[in-house]
């Protein structure tokens, strides 16, 4: 693997790092020839701007950039490299936003939101909170990455986690290429062991879904017949059964902004996303029923935009001073990013938002 | 505006253009394209890769390029993509070549 595949931008001293250098190119694009129509003009054209958040359902935590992968497109910028982690302070502070707030799902992300050191201590106080749906967002190889993981699906299981993880494609060669040489053999291996323990199994309650995102500068093709391929593949070859298979588009961002400009692909996949642009999609973006927490504890829109530095457009900018009520009163803050949230069939953290 | 080619990778976002000046017919055939695409006794996945083999025996650069991107979208494998083609290039070269037969009937006819 070459040395720039193994660093996170952040390492590398991109200007990239920067999510004002990333939104500078969004905004004022990097063209010769004049720009795309902006997400707030197109969304206007539908009477959707401002867009507006409906009842808050989805708390997603990020509990830090730690991973021990470096994918090609994390949006995240996510490696072994990266340090930021939620304290246990700021997870006790959310523990009390999930205990008071009407959301009914919680989504833990990362990184890998394993490798944070007070993530089982976390996970066993917040599943005690009578969250309806517990989602654990696992890259997969972690559970093999290191002794101390092995016995992860166990923990999983005794708290009844939804597991969501990433698979890129059914082949290796596609996978390896987007998250690393050996990552398909280590992920076959882990959806094996979550599938012994009753993981992904058909009429199991213990959720398993894969996300699937195009491993290059294209979009993602129809949902449910990806699913379909992705499950015949995955049993026929290896015997491994999973419950849904989500199909999200890559948002022109962090990594994976840094792949389309250096492959040249920057101007057709804008051009992708807003030719493939669907206003139906738009009802249903993530940010309009979801709140997405930092490692710091400040509140934005949805995980893309805490990348990028939008905070939420509210007096409550902070965990510090959650207020549910306050926080439903918001304009959500978009930007060109936002097509690849309302490409096609649209695409959120739970895959495709429209028919 | 385009360089000096004749083929012009933007032209190809332009297609849908074509109605403006044939409203009827162009409406027409798009219905028909659409229709043709959909699932049906074949899957789209195999209609894509019928396009792809096509559009190489067609050497039409703009089907190649939309065929391409349809055949990754779909999770089709480039070894996959790779087969489809040979496919098209068999039969475009046995075309040719069982016209020697047309050749071999003539030299036999004249000069046998
Ligand atoms: S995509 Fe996920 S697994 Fe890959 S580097 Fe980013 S956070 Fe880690
Ligand atoms: S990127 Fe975030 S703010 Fe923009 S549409 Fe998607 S979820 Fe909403």
């Amino acid at each position: 693997m070459s040395k720039l595949k193994t660093q996170s931008l952040h390492k590398r001293e991109s200007e990239l790092a920067e999510a004002k250098r990333q939104l500078e190119i969004l905004s004022n694009g990097i063209f010769q020839s004049g720009g795309l129509p902006t997400f707030a003009q197109k969304i206007k054209e539908t009477h959707q701007f401002p867009l507006r958040p409906k009842k808050l359902e989805i708390l997603q935590i990020n509990v830090g950039y730690m991973c021990n992968q470096v994918c090609e497109h994390c949006h995240v910028d996510a490696g072994p490299d990266r340090t930021e982690i939620m304290t246990r302070e700021t997870m006790e502070q959310c523990l009390e936003v999930i205990k008071n707030t009407g959301a009914h799902t919680l989504d833990l992300t990362g990184g890998a939101p394993e490798m944070n050191p007070n993530f089982r201590w976390f996970v066993d106080e917040a599943s005690k909170a009578g969250i309806k749906d517990f989602i654990v967002r696992s890259n997969l190889t972690i559970i093999r990455a290191n002794k101390k993981y092995y016995d992860l699906p166990q923990f999983f299981k005794e708290h009844n986690v939804h597991v969501v993880s990433s698979m890129p494609h059914w082949t290796r060669g596609k996978t390896d290429k987007q998250r690393g040489d050996g990552v398909f053999d280590k992920s076959i291996k882990a959806l094996q062991e979550l599938n012994a323990i009753g993981y992904g199994m058909p009429n199991s309650d213990l959720r398993l879904d894969l996300v699937y995102n195009p491993s290059g500068a294209f979009l993602p093709g129809d949902q449910a017949s990806m699913e379909k391929d992705f499950k015949k593949a995955l049993m026929d070859d290896f015997g491994v059964q999973f419950h849904n298979l989500f199909a999200i588009t890559n948002l022109p961002i962090s990594r994976f902004l840094d792949y389309l400009i250096a492959s040249e692909n920057y101007e057709d996949y804008m051009y992708q996303l807003v030719d493939a642009y669907n206003p139906k999609a738009v009802t249903n973006v993530m940010c309009t029923n979801t709140i997405s927490i930092s490692w710091d504890g400040f509140l934005y829109d949805c995980d893309f935009n805490q990348m990028l530095g939008l905070q939420v457009a509210s007096k409550v900018k902070h965990i510090n001073d959650y207020n549910e009520d306050l926080l439903n009163n918001r304009n959500i803050v978009t930007s060109q990013h936002c097509y690849g949230c309302t490409a096609g069939a649209g695409s959120s953290c739970q895959g495709a938002v429209a028919e | 505006m385009a360089g000096n080619n004749y083929y012009d990778p933007a032209d190809l976002r332009k297609f849908g253009n074509i109605t403006e000046w044939g409203e009827e017919l162009g409406a027409k055939f798009f219905d028909y394209y659409t229709k043709v695409f959909e699932e049906g006794a074949l899957t789209a996945r195999e209609k894509s890769l019928i396009a792809l083999a096509v559009a190489h025996t067609e050497m039409c650069p703009y089907c190649i390029d939309a065929y391409t991107k349809d055949g990754l979208q779909r999770g089709i494998t480039k070894e996959e993509m790779m087969e489809a083609v040979h496919v098209g290039a068999a039969i475009k070269s046995g075309a040719s070549l069982v016209h020697g037969v047309m050749m071999m009937n003539k030299v036999n006819k004249l000069d046998g």
